[in-house]
Order: structure tokens, then C-alpha cells, then sequence
């Protein structure tokens, strides 16, 4: 049998040169080496060949084999190389165009600064205590020493359900009702939403409060201001410092009204803080003994300190809003500068 | 309160700064909210001389006149005004000056009149900002012509009392003894280290056989009444230096009598008042309750229908002054009044602020009253209005007096020690300061062995135990004193939030990180509200709270559904071009137990979750799986039906046969009404409720030792087979059936009319305990039975 293997080979190389990609280069191989193929059926003819011809014959096939194989796979390598050139070129981008937004949702400025409130507090061993909103007279009033006649509540505009029962004007409510159910130490911090009929440019008849009671023995105006400071301190800025000043709180006595420095001009003056170098931010005092009465707490035992801060006062103040109806107009182009 | 600077002087001698005393009063208390000098407005005017007028020679209607202006020189002058004359004093504006003029300040330039020079111009009493009250003469049509005593060249808001200042000052709710020029007085001579200098309130009586009997039938509304009797009364103009007063604190002078009552109000914070006493009925006073229906006239002439919770003055016969709030007219001083009965009362303050605010009449003395008058300042009251009644003469103070006092007035005394004070404020007092504050603020004062006992000046009625002391000497020691200190002897708490809180957090968190912005919505709303989600009258909503006194009627009912509020969101938004949105609110709906309250209505925490303009119904159900997912309970989504959401696209959302919540599309109807063309999609959830179910605690389940299977099965259905059916259907077929998730629906002619494709993904998981992994073959077996299933209960064919 006569085997011009130089013919097949040249051939075989040649088609697989010729094949523009891999599929075709796939068909070239199969065609040669493939079970059905050109080399393979030289392989599978050996038996009609005679027998002392058969080494030569199978060496010679074999080498063709080999040959062929290194071929195609040494042209195997370019197509593919070729073809992830042209995937490469086909996948470009322009990289100057805009990325795609993802959703991102924000929690709301007084959610915000509640729950940076609360994180400052929590560390110094304050519960959390929500209250209702809807309130009755004695919670609101009475019990924090503000009785029907007295011209403190004039103070408050109070909206009213009923003789008896109103929307609470204040979180200190929440005072009286955790005091009844513990006795000293305390301290407790009451976050929520408080109502008064006030409404215009820098009056909302819906905001948010945040009360703190600490009662326990030995407690004094210094403790207070030194908790205060350190509030002052996290929530505005490390140089941050507090002042007190004279006010009135039936529930409190001595009761202080408390500023905290300018964070914008760090004290100088400024139209933030109308040049004066300090803010007014909440209205605290001493617990007044007829309120720890009013609870069965032994006031000559026990003192105690309350402060109480607008939600977004303190959130105004912190992001520079200037305008408290935007709290609540919910405009999302407003909502979404609150990202974290 | 309005308190000028001058007026404080009678009784303290001020060597501060009007600027320095503002932050003296701010410091113990009393924040001065505005701080006025009287003639900041008028300046360059002096007081001139008019030496010399004549006519002005192109202009017949002016006056050329020379006015010598001292040291500032003779000027010329030309003037419209026809009251000038040589020889007149008046108030001449220098080039330069600055004056009023019709609501704004002017600036007074030299110039030419027609021709002729004119270096300044006269003033009237408007241009200084002055009235008659303030100056005699002020109110003349013309230029002001000065009294003449003053000299030339001198600045003239000295003369006509501009060079003054002005306090407006808050005085807290517990200060009603400050309600005064002398209350505020007394404080500024404590914080001053001053004496206090009394008002006068001696005179001479003279005697009379005239007798007004005063009884009072409600001594808790009227603790005291004090009255006394005027005669041979003469009505007249009252002097200058106090009708200036009075005007200074925004009170017209009326006449003699009438100023007197309401000088002592300014300057004690008494409110007085003065009957005709010609007009008392019966010749005596009765203080009772109204009759249901019983009318009076004010002397603003306004008529008034009376009820019994309203206290009246009354003579034999009929009601002669509403108490504390204002007289009647029927008894009012006239200029033909000769005979005075003056009343000096303390008022139950909310017997006088319920009337006030019932009738809707306020007036300077229901204003204090409302604060607090003592039954002590109404005697001293009383002394120093007679006292001006004899100074101005303008009666004849008699000998009768009527005195109802039902009050305590003997002094309140406070025993404490020194150490309780120190250990309130948390700093040491030295014991002779504190003594000294005290005894400043007219405290008697004595101090032993560390022990105190304060006598309580009878006017401060707010004073009653240590803590208020401690106030007392703190406000004045300063609170700079205050050193802080952070707890050094409590006790250390456990704070933290509650699971209840902690949960609420990570559902806001859970909705952001879905893309949702948080909201917050007042929690009241309007009842129309229901209307435009087209609730039926009988809808649990309806049943909303009433608020009695609300800001306006779409304020007024406390929420019971969160959802009319976040519509409002959607339609501002829309309205201000932000075309797409998501946001949620989590707060409080208030349920009514019965209506009115008879006791605490239920607050109960609802979420609701609105999408605008990008997204459906199947990203809003995205949020509230993501929830699920989150808190690991399962909800179930039933087509549902409410009149406001779209009838096609609205689940219900379901804990077992509990409904906890609404999910939808918004009805094209109530978009329309809201103008809204975008999509609007709307959930509301009772997380009340939901959070019930919430996962507490992560409890860990043993991996499986063998792989989960997977297997898709698509099969045709008819068109009214729900995804939840068919996932019920599998999920029931095999219990090896680990989830069964929908991955696509297909609808073609080729597959039939009413009918479509579904396609699931099924996830077989070996028992926990199983010994081997689910084989192929089992996987067959499982996948076969299910089939067989959805064909018997579904009628649905494999593809």
C-alpha cells in the first residue's frame, strides 16, 4: 500500500491554516484525526497491509499523526488568540458614559439625630422609653407639678381631645409614667412626637422631642451640666461647651435654660447665633420634689436632673436647615441629601 | 413687659449701661428680648431759638425764619408752618439730622427753598416720633413749639424725654411679682447690690359717714377685695411726666383717675380699677358668680352673655365689672364723675383666664391676673393710688376702706440647712453669700450652725421650699459657678433599646436599603381624607379622633390610616417635578376604643410604603418580601379588593386569616382627583401586627449533608391559575420540595386563548438526617409526582 504522507500532511496543514475560527478549524481536525477521519481510516486500513510492511507503515502514519496534531493545535492557539482579539475590540466601551444608579433610600434628619441621640446616651446607661402620644391631663400637666390653673400652661398651646385627655406637649410625660413603675437609679431617655397648636414660619403644631431623667442619690446642677457637655460634645463639636442660664420649668427647680456654643463660629459670633457666640438648645433643671412626690419616689432621698431638647432643633442646627416646614413637606429631593 | 430705663431709676440708682444691665437681668434670669434707645431715629436735632420771621420773597405760603441753635449757630431756615413766631422755641434739624417721616427716617440736608437758603428744618412732634402724651403740645399742627425753659443748642431728645431706653423683658411664668416696673425694680437693685428705693404711698385721709359694703360670696375665685372710697372727685388731665409714662408702655392717657388705675398697674402690676360711685346701685358691691344669661356691656361697649364659671362685680342690682378683666360701662368715670370707689383684688388666675378666653376679652389686667397678683401688692396697691389721688389732687381720699381678704398673708418661712442647698447645686455656697443673696431679695434671713431659716418675701408666691432657694442663690452666685462633673457617685444602669426599638430600626433600615426615603407626616389629618379614599360610612377609619381645638378643619382628626398623608407626599412631590420616588413612613394610627375617649385610644404603629413613577405593583411587593426576608416571617399576598386602590391590581396582605395590610395600585379615579398621572403604588401595613411575628432570636438549622436538586418544570395552565395556587399545589405534592420559585410566564397562540405557560424552579433538599443525596431517578420520581399533581388539582399539561 502506497501512502503519499507528505501529500496529506501539506494538505491537512494548508486547510487548517486556511480556517478563519476554531469551529472550522474543529472540522479540519475532524477530517484528519476525527473518528471518521483521513488519518484515522490509514490507521484502521492497517490490516490490509502486509505484515512486513506494517512497522514502517504504522511509523509512518503515526509521525503524520503526531505532525498533524502539534499542527493544528500550534494553529488552534492563533485562532483563538485571533478571536479574543476581535471579542476584546467588539466589548469596548465608552468609558466616559455615565454609571448606573443604584436606589438608595435615607432615613429621615430626625430619625437621624434620634438615633445619634440615643447611641450618646445609651452609652452612659440610658433606657429608652416612648410614651403615648395621646396623653390625659395628669400625665401632661398635673403630675408634673403644672396644675389646671397654673399660668405655666400658657406656656404650652395644648391641643385637647377631651377635657381629660389632649395631645402630650411635652415628652416629660413619659416621665412620670416610667418613675411610677421604678424606683431609683434612672435614667431614661424619652424620644417622640409632641403637638402644639402653633403654626407658622418657625412653629410646626407636630415635632419631635427628646426628654432625659436621671434620679439617684447624690445627683446635682454639676452632674447635669457635665452630661450636657458631653452631649455638646458629640453631637456638635470636641470644643463644644455648655452654658446655663435662669428659666422656668414647673417640673424642674432650680430650672436652667442651656446654650450651647456657636459650632459655626466656635464662639466668635455670628448671624447663626445672632452674634452672641451661643445657641439655645434645651431647657433642663433639677426634678422638682413634688414631681418625685407625685411619683412615690422620696425626694429627700433621691435627686434628680431632666433635660428636654426639640428633635429638630438640634437637627437644624446640625445640617444647616433653615426652614422647619421642610421636615415634614417629605420633598425627596430634600430626603435624599441625608444619606449616610 | 415694657420697662423703660427712666422709670426703673425712681426706685434703684442705675450706674450701669442700659447694655450692661441687659446682660446683668439675662444672667439671673430675666432675658431682655429687645433693647430700645428711645431716640435712635432722631438725630442732629437741637433746641432753636426763632429769633426773627419774615415772608419768603417768591413763596407766599413760607416762612423765613433765623434760629439761633447756640453752639451750633445761627442757621436760616424756611418753613410751610404757620405756628412759628420769634421768640418760639423749637426743635430744629441740623444738615445731617435724621427724623421721621411717614413710617421711615429722613435725612435733613442743607439746600435752597424757591430762592432762598434753608439750613435745616423745624420739627413737628411726628417727625420726632413723639405724641401729646409724651410732650404737651406734640400733636400741634405745625412745627413743636418747646415750653421755653430749655437752653439753646441742647439735644433735644433730652428735652422732649427720647433720651431714654427701653426694656421689653420676659418674665417667666413663675414671676408674676415682675409683672411690674417695681417688681423689675427689686430685681435690679438684688443683682445691682442696690437698695430699692419704695414707691410713696402715704396720705391723709379725711372722714366720711359714706359706706360701701363689699361682700364677696366666692373667696377662691376672689381671695381679696380691697376698696376704697374717693370723694369730692374733680376729672382732669393727669401731668405730663405721667401720662409719658403710661404712653411709654402703650397706654393712652384718658383722664386723672383712669391714669392712676392703670399707672399702678404699670408700675405695681396691680390691676385696678375705678367705679362712679354715683352709678353703684344700692351703694354697695357684691362679688358672685353670673347668672346663666346675665349680660354686661364693657366700657368697650361690647356686650357680653354671662355664665355661672363667670365671676362679676356687681352693685345692688346688676353686674358693674367683668372681675379682672374690665369694668362695665354703666359705672364708668365720665368727666362729670365726682365720687370714686377704687378696687384693688387678687382674681383667681384661671377663674379670670377661663372667662378671658371664654368671652374672648383680654386686657392688660386679665393679662396679669391670668399670671398671678398677690394679695399682699394689692394693700401697697391700693396706699400708693391714693397716694397719687392726693399728689395730683384730684379727690379727697376718705377714711372708708372695705377689706374682704380670705388669703394668708402671714409670712411663708423655710427651714433648711445650707449643706441640702450645696449638695442640690453640687457646689459649695459660702453661707455669708448665700445669706446676702437672700436678704438682696428681701428675704429675712436667719443662719445657724449650718442651718437656715428663710422668711419668704410675702409677693414671691412661687417660693415654697429648699430647691427654690437654691434657685435663688445660684441665679445670683452665677451659674459660671456650676462645675461639671459627670455622675461621680450614681449608680451604673443597663440602658439600651428594646427589642420592640431595635426592630423598628432595622425595618427603616431594611426599607432604605430598598431605596425608600424615610417620611414624616403630621400625625393629624383632614376627614375629608376618607372621602377621597372613598371609604364606605361605615369604615372603622371613619371613627377618627376629633381634635376640639384644632389649627383648621384639615388638622383636625388624629390619623387612623396612614396612607391620605403619604398621598400628599406623592402629589407635592409630583407637583414639584421629582417625577419618580419611594418613600415609607413607620408612626403611630390612634383607635378610638368609643367616641368621645372614655379612656386611652390604642396607638398602634403602621408602616406604609409608597413608589411614584418608576416601579409597580411588583417592586412595592419587592419591599415588603425584603421585610420578610429581613425579620424572617412569612406573609401571604390574596387578591384583595378597596375602593381607592385599582380593582385588578390590589392584594391583600395576610397572617393566616388575619389581614395585615393593603397592597396596590392606585385607582386611575383617585389619581385623577389628585392629578396624578403618574403610577402610584401603595402598601399599608398593620406592623403592629407583623412585628408580632418577627424573628427574636437566630436559631442555627444543621447543613444538610447532601446537596440540594434542582429542577425546572414548565407546564400550560389556564389563564386563571394563580402563581400562588401552583406553588401550593407543588409545594403540597412532595414534602422533599424545598422552594418552588416562579421564574416565568408565557403567553402565545400556539400555547391556546385563556391559557399560559408557567415556569418554576424547584429545589428538592435532602432530610436534615437523610443518609443519602436525593438521586436523578428520585429526583424523576418527585418531579413526576408533582406534575401529576398541578394535572389533577390545576388541570395543567407539562409542555
Amino acid at each position: 500500500m502506497q501512502l503519499n504522507s507528505e501529500e496529506i500532511r501539506k494538505r491537512a496543514i494548508a486547510e487548517s491554516e486556511a480556517a478563519a475560527d476554531s469551529r472550522a478549524l474543529y472540522e479540519v481536525k475532524m477530517k484528519y484525526l476525527g473518528r471518521a477521519g483521513e488519518v484515522t481510516a490509514l490507521l484502521k486500513g492497517m490490516k490490509q497491509v502486509p505484515a512486513e510492511e506494517r512497522p514502517a507503515f504504522g511509523k509512518q502514519v503515526n509521525d503524520l499523526r503526531v505532525e498533524l496534531e502539534a499542527a493544528f493545535e500550534a494553529q488552534e492557539e492563533k485562532v483563538r488568540a485571533k478571536e479574543l482579539e476581535q471579542k476584546l475590540a467588539s466589548e469596548r466601551v465608552d468609558v466616559t458614559m455615565p454609571g448606573r444608579k443604584g436606589r438608595h433610600g435615607t432615613l429621615h434628619p430626625v430619625t437621624r439625630v434620634r438615633n445619634r441621640l440615643i447611641d450618646i446616651f445609651m452609652g452612659m446607661g440610658f433606657e429608652i422609653y416612648e410614651g403615648p402620644e395621646i396623653e390625659s391631663d395628669y400625665y401632661n400637666f398635673t403630675a408634673l407639678n403644672t396644675p389646671a390653673d397654673h399660668p405655666a400652661r400658657d406656656m404650652q398651646d395644648t391641643f385637647y381631645l377631651t377635657d381629660e385627655f389632649l395631645l402630650r406637649t411635652q415628652t416629660s410625660a413619659g416621665q412620670i409614667r416610667l418613675m411610677e413603675k421604678k424606683q431609683p437609679p434612672i435614667k431614661m431617655l424619652s424620644p417622640g412626637r409632641v403637638f402644639r397648636s402653633d403654626d407658622d414660619a418657625t412653629h410646626s403644631p407636630m415635632f419631635h422631642q427628646m426628654e432625659g431623667l436621671v434620679v439617684d442619690e447624690h445627683i446635682t446642677l454639676c452632674d447635669l451640666q457635665g452630661m450636657l457637655d458631653e452631649f455638646a460634645r458629640t453631637m456638635f463639636s470636641e470644643t463644644s461647651k455648655t452654658r446655663l442660664r435662669p428659666s422656668y420649668f414647673p417640673f424642674t427647680e432650680p430650672s436652667v435654660e442651656v446654650d450651647v456654643s456657636c459650632a459655626a463660629c466656635g464662639g466668635k459670633g455670628c448671624p447663626l447665633c445672632k452674634g452672641t457666640g451661643w445657641i439655645e438648645v434645651l431647657g433642663a433643671g433639677m426634678v422638682n420634689r413634688r414631681v418625685l412626690e407625685n411619683c412615690g419616689i422620696d425626694p429627700d432621698r433621691y435627686t434628680g436632673f431632666a433635660f428636654g431638647m426639640g428633635i429638630e432643633r438640634i437637627a437644624m442646627l446640625k445640617y444647616g436647615i433653615n426652614n422647619i416646614k421642610l421636615l415634614t413637606e417629605n420633598d425627596v429631593r430634600f430626603l435624599e441629601q441625608f444619606k449616610d | 413687659m415694657l420697662v423703660p430705663l427712666s422709670w426703673l431709676k425712681d426706685y434703684v440708682d442705675i450706674d450701669v449701661s442700659a447694655e450692661e444691665l441687659q446682660e446683668k437681668l439675662f444672667s439671673c434670669g430675666f432675658e431682655v428680648e429687645e433693647l430700645t434707645y428711645l431716640g435712635k431715629d432722631v438725630t442732629g436735632v437741637v433746641v432753636g431759638l426763632i429769633t426773627e420771621t419774615k415772608k419768603h420773597p417768591n413763596a407766599d405760603k413760607l416762612t423765613v425764619c433765623t434760629v439761633d441753635c447756640g453752639k451750633y449757630g445761627v442757621k436760616q431756615i424756611c418753613t410751610a408752618a404757620t405756628n412759628v413766631f420769634a421768640g418760639a422755641k423749637v426743635p430744629c434739624a441740623l444738615d445731617g439730622a435724621t427724623v421721621l417721616h411717614e413710617g421711615g427716617i429722613q435725612k435733613i440736608k442743607k439746600g435752597k427753598l424757591r430762592g432762598e437758603d434753608s439750613e435745616g428744618m423745624m420739627c413737628s412732634g411726628e417727625e420726632l416720633g413723639i405724641n401729646d402724651d409724651f410732650y404737651p403740645g406734640a400733636e400741634v399742627n405745625g412745627i413743636l413749639i418747646l415750653d421755653g425753659s430749655e437752653p439753646v443748642g441742647e439735644d433735644i431728645r433730652g428735652v422732649v424725654g427720647l433720651d431714654d431706653y427701653l426694656f421689653d423683658i420676659a418674665v417667666t411664668a413663675n414671676r408674676p411679682d415682675c409683672q411690674s416696673v417695681y417688681g423689675m425694680a427689686r430685681e435690679v437693685a438684688a443683682v445691682l447690690r442696690k437698695p430699692i428705693k419704695a414707691p410713696a404711698t402715704d396720705y391723709k385721709t379725711a372722714h366720711t359717714d359714706v359706706k360701701i359694703p363689699v361682700t364677696v360670696e366666692e373667696p377662691a375665685l376672689c381671695p381679696r377685695y380691697l376698696g376704697h372710697y374717693v370723694a369730692d372727685v374733680k376729672i382732669g388731665m393727669s401731668p405730663a411726666w405721667m401720662r409719658r409714662r403710661l404712653a411709654l408702655c402703650g397706654i393712652r392717657s384718658i383722664s386723672d383717675i383712669v391714669d392712676i388705675t392703670n399707672f399702678v398697674l404699670l408700675e405695681m402690676g396691680q390691676p385696678m380699677h375705678a367705679f362712679d360711685k354715683n352709678y353703684l346701685a344700692g351703694g354697695k358691691i357684691v362679688v358672685r358668680r353670673a347668672k346663666d344669661g346675665e349680660k354686661i356691656v364693657t366700657l368697650d361697649e361690647k356686650q357680653f352673655t354671662l355664665t355661672h364659671d363667670n365671676l362679676l362685680i356687681c352693685d345692688g342690682e346688676k353686674g358693674v365689672a367683668l372681675a379682672g378683666i374690665m369694668g362695665g360701662l354703666n359705672s364708668e368715670i365720665k368727666p362729670d364723675t365726682r365720687a370714686v370707689f377704687f378696687e384693688a383684688a387678687k382674681f383667681a388666675r384661671d377663674s379670670v383666664r377661663k372667662t378671658s378666653r371664654a368671652l374672648g376679652q383680654r386686657s392688660d389686667s386679665s393679662s396679669r391676673f391670668e399670671k398671678g397678683v398677690d394679695a399682699y401688692t394689692s394693700e401697697i396697691a391700693m396706699d400708693r393710688a391714693l397716694h397719687l389721688v392726693q399728689q395730683l389732687g384730684c379727690g379727697a381720699v376718705t377714711d372708708y376702706r372695705a377689706d374682704c381678704n380670705a388669703a394668708d398673708l402671714a409670712p411663708k418661712k423655710i427651714e433648711t440647712t445650707f449643706a441640702k442647698i450645696d449638695a442640690l447645686l453640687g457646689v459649695e455656697v459660702p453661707e455669708e453669700e448665700a445669706c446676702a443673696i437672700l436678704r438682696r431679695l428681701n428675704f429675712g434671713v436667719e443662719a445657724k450652725d449650718g442651718a437656715l431659716t428663710a422668711t419668704v418675701p410675702p409677693y414671691r408666691e412661687d417660693v415654697d421650699g429648699y430647691p427654690d432657694l437654691a434657685e435663688e442663690i445660684i441665679r445670683m452666685y452665677g451659674y459660671d459657678h456650676i462645675r461639671p462633673t459627670f455622675l461621680q457617685r450614681a449608680t451604673v444602669t443597663h440602658g439600651g433599646l428594646t427589642t420592640a426599638q431595635k426592630q423598628e430600626l432595622k425595618c427603616k433600615e431594611t426599607l432604605k436599603e430598598e431605596g425608600y426615603m424615610e417620611a414624616v407626616n403630621y400625625s393629624f389629618g383632614s376627614p375629608k381624607d376618607f372621602d377621597l379614599l372613598r371609604l364606605p360610612e361605615d369604615a372603622p377609619e371613619r371613627r377618627a379622633i376629633r381634635i376640639l381645638n384644632p389649627i383648621g378643619e384639615d388638622l383636625s382628626v388624629m390619623r387612623t390610616t396612614l396612607v391620605p398623608s403619604m398621598l400628599g407626599n406623592v402629589v407635592r412631590n409630583v407637583r414639584r417635578g421629582n417625577e419618580s420616588g419611594r418613600l415609607f413612613e413607620l408612626a403611630n394610627v390612634y383607635l378610638a376604643e368609643e367616641l368621645p375617649l372614655k379612656q386611652l385610644p390604642e396607638e398602634r404603629r403602621h408602616l406604609v410604603i409608597a413608589l411614584w413613577g418608576e416601579g409597580d405593583f411588583f417592586d412595592l411587593k419587592g419591599a415588603v418580601e425584603a421585610l420578610e426576608r429581613a425579620f424572617d416571617f412569612m406573609v401571604k399576598f390574596v387578591r384583595g379588593e378597596r375602593n381607592w386602590l385599582h380593582p385588578g391590581i390590589t392584594a391583600e396582605v395576610k397572617m393566616g386569616e388575619k389581614t395585615v395590610g393593603v397592597l396596590g395600585e392606585l385607582h386611575p379615579s383617585v389619581a385623577k382627583e389628585l392629578a396624578l398621572e403618574k403610577r402610584v403604588c401603595v402598601a399599608e401595613l398593620d406592623y403592629a401586627a407583623i412585628s408580632k411575628k418577627f424573628a427574636k432570636e437566630i436559631r442555627y438549622h444543621n447543613l444538610p449533608k447532601f446537596p440540594d436538586v434542582q429542577r425546572d418544570l414548565a407546564f400550560v395552565a389556564d389563564e386563571e391559575v394563580t402563581c400562588a395556587q401552583a406553588e401550593e399545589a407543588i409545594l403540597r405534592a412532595c414534602k422533599a420540595v424545598r422552594s418552588a420559585e416562579l421564574f416565568d410566564v408565557y403567553r402565545s397562540a400556539q400555547i391556546g386563548e385563556g391559557k399560559k405557560s408557567m415556569a418554576f424552579r424547584l429545589t428538592f433538599s435532602p432530610e436534615e438526617k437523610a443518609e443519602k443525596g436525593i438521586s436523578p431517578e428520585a429526583a424523576d420520581t418527585f418531579f413526576h409526582k408533582i406534575v401529576g399533581a398541578l394535572q389533577a388539582k390545576l388541570g395543567a399539561e407539562l409542555r
